[in-house]
């Protein structure tokens, strides 16, 4: 079992001209076996949250904290964090020159597990999450993310979920830019990791369309850098129908 | 010696060919070819002096020999386009000479040993790749000493061969090479410039074609630390039909004071049709301070040529890609190493010889701090 703990964390990003507050105290438990999903309007701060818990340079946290398992989090560096267990699937993934998708996968693999995969399993083991996740095997000779099409970037993201199988997963608009067929493979990806490694999920989107394959335990609205309503999964339902009007105003007053 | 010949009037192409150090002023700085250039630390170059001849160190293979600079088989038709390469070729007593036999096939490389004779050193090397033959040659330049000179590369009708340099030299070293290849009739070329250290390092290859059909790649990679300089100022001129050039020079530069200039001029000439050029350099600076200069130039005398292309680039190290590779666990230093790794890849790669690729990518990574391999 594991949990991660977020308590009243405010965070700014950093730019040319000072900090910009993003964060203004968000208080989150992310525990094993659990979906939560986040929905907020666009700029209130989702991906920052996701930047932050991973540990993006670009940001820093000026108060508060966030535990996993008794462990100090914001103690730790980018690639710490990811050993002790989280990950996150990125809203827009890197481009990486020259660097080659089974390179990278098997050096990170490496670097989680404190030893190199066995050649003949390893590739074996790639093969059938690719054939999973319906990628062509000579997505693995190409270089990470580059040329890729939004779609092929999501799936690349969770077949790096799978394969690295972390405690937490943090899934930032992962459903952004997939038709209905994508959607469901990478969202059949995500369940098969989330049953295999009873992992805890934290799923930012804008839809409900992602939330009929991907079953939430507890919605959260995220407005202007906090949390400011909880419920369960027909919380989503109202959230697209009716927007955030209501919370923003609130927000606003 | 001849008179100079003149070249039909281009921005681009030199226009002195001769062996006489007169017919070639000593440079200011204002001109064109040496406004980049630091005319002040290469003064010693733009004065004929008693300087030794660069020899072989060690044990070589048959084809490659080292005879004296009046040996009727070395170039008597080539003629140097500056100053420096005309005192070196004047003063040089020596030259080191590869011939590749007429249809001989080596599959080893060959390796030469570059020996410097003293303090400061003229320079000169051959390679005669013979038609129909297929070589490798890498030369290893020494480490210490100043180099003042050129490399000829002769490609036969057919010939294939890979030409591989390195310089990896002390930071007090300043070397100015010179390094004309001349393609013949359906010949391949795949020339690597790899330049690791040195104070000041200036380059000019200069390709051209002897007949139609010839194809050639002009690779580099080079790397600056510290305070040091590098200008690779390349010429690549379409003189024949149905010809392909491809050129990517790739620059890593750390340090406060790292200078490079990279200067890419493609000549195509009005009888130079149904040619096929590119090329592209890009830079990527990993620390604040250095400045990498740029300049692609392409003069298309003839509008009928399959394609021409160029690009350039110089970024900075990118703090998004190395947090990408860090959230997948990988320790810092070796996200580093992977992507400076993936920038050169496209360079290295092309050294068939795997050790030798291996080794020079193991002194980039020490040179750089990013793994210490020392
Ligand atoms: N590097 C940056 N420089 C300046 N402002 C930034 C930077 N990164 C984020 N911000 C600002 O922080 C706020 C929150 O951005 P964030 O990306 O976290 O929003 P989001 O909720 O993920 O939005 P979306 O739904 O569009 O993805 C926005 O106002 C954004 O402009
Ligand atoms: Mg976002």
């Amino acid at each position: 079992m594991s949990k991660l703990t977020i308590t009243d964390l405010h965070a700014s990003v950093i730019t040319e001209d000072g900090d910009t507050p993003i964060l203004r105290g968000v208080s989150l438990v992310v525990e094993s076996g659990t979906t939560n999903a986040i929905m907020g309007p666009n700029g209130s701060g989702k991906s920052t949250l996701a930047y932050v818990i991973a540990g993006h340079p670009k940001y820093t946290v000026t108060s508060g904290s966030i535990d996993l398992d008794g462990q100090d989090v914001l103690a730790m560096t980018v690639d710490e964090r990811a050993r002790a267990g989280l990950f996150l699937a990125m809203q827009y993934p890197v481009e990486i020159p020259g660097v080659s998708v089974s390179n990278f996968l098997r050096t990170s693999i490496t670097a989680l597990k404190g030893e190199a995969p066995k050649l003949r399993t390893w590739t074996k083991d790639m093969k059938e999450a690719m054939a999973d996740l319906q990628m062509d095997p000579a997505f693995a000779s190409r270089n990470v993310n580059e040329g890729f099409s939004g779609g092929e970037k999501k799936r690349h993201e969770i077949l790096q979920l799978g394969l690295m199988q972390p405690k937490i997963a943090i899934l930032d608009e992962t459903d952004s830019g997939l038709d209905v067929d994508a959607l469901k493979i990478v969202s059949e990806g995500v369940n098969r990791y989330k049953e295999s490694s009873n992992a805890g999920v934290l799923l930012i989107t804008h839809y409900t369309r992602i939330l009929r394959y991907i079953q939430p335990d507890v919605v959260h609205v995220f407005v202007d850098g906090r949390i400011v309503a909880t419920g369960g999964p027909e919380l989503a339902d109202v959230l697209e129908a009716d927007g955030y009007e209501t919370y923003t105003a609130a927000a606003r007053a | 010696m001849r008179a100079p010949t003149v070249a039909p009037a281009t921005d681009l192409a030199p226009r002195v060919f001769s062996r006489s150090i007169e017919d070639f002023d000593v440079p200011v700085g204002r001109e064109e070819e040496w406004r980049f250039a630091p005319i002040r630390e290469l003064a010693d170059f733009f004065q004929p002096a008693v300087w030794g001849s660069v020899g072989l160190n060690g044990e070589h293979d048959v084809t490659v020999e080292y005879v004296e600079i009046s040996d009727q088989r070395l170039s008597q038709t080539w003629m140097p386009t500056d100053r420096p390469s005309a005192i070196a070729r004047e003063q040089a007593t020596h030259a080191v000479l590869v011939t590749i036999p007429k249809e001989s096939i080596h599959s080893n490389p060959i390796v030469v040993n570059l020996k410097n004779a003293g303090e400061s050193n003229y320079l000169h090397v051959e390679v005669h790749a013979g038609p129909f033959s297929k070589s490798q040659v890498v030369l290893i330049h020494d480490t210490s000493g100043n180099v003042n000179g050129s490399i000829l590369s002769l490609l036969g009708d057919q010939a294939d061969l890979t030409m591989l340099s390195v310089i990896d030299a002390d930071a007090a070293v300043m070397q100015h090479l010179h390094w004309f290849t001349e393609v013949g009739r359906d010949a391949h070329f795949l020339g690597l410039s790899i330049t690791l250290g040195g104070g000041v390092i200036r380059t000019v290859p200069t390709l051209t074609y002897r007949a139609p059909g010839g194809k050639a790649q002009m690779l580099g990679a080079f790397l600056l630390t510290g305070d040091q300089f590098q200008e690779h100022r390349i010429l690549v001129d379409h003189t024949q039909p149905h010809c392909v050039s491809n050129v990517i020079y790739k620059g890593a530069l750390s340090g406060e004071g790292a200078h490079s200039v990279w200067i890419g001029d493609v000549l195509v000439r009005r009888e130079a049709i149904g040619i096929e050029t590119y090329e592209l350099n890009r830079n990527l600076l990993l620390t604040d301070g250095p400045r990498a200069d740029s300049v692609p130039n392409l003069e298309l005398e003839t509008g009928d040529v399959i394609s021409a292309g160029h690009a350039s680039a110089t970024g900075r190290f990118d703090d998004e890609q190395l947090f990408y590779l860090q959230s997948r666990g990988i320790p810092e230093s070796v996200a580093r190493q992977l992507v400076v790794r993936g920038f050169f890849v496209d360079v290295l790669s092309k050294i068939d010889d795997a050790e030798l690729s291996g080794s020079l990518m193991r002194r980039i990574e020490s040179k750089l701090g990013i793994v210490d391999h020392e």
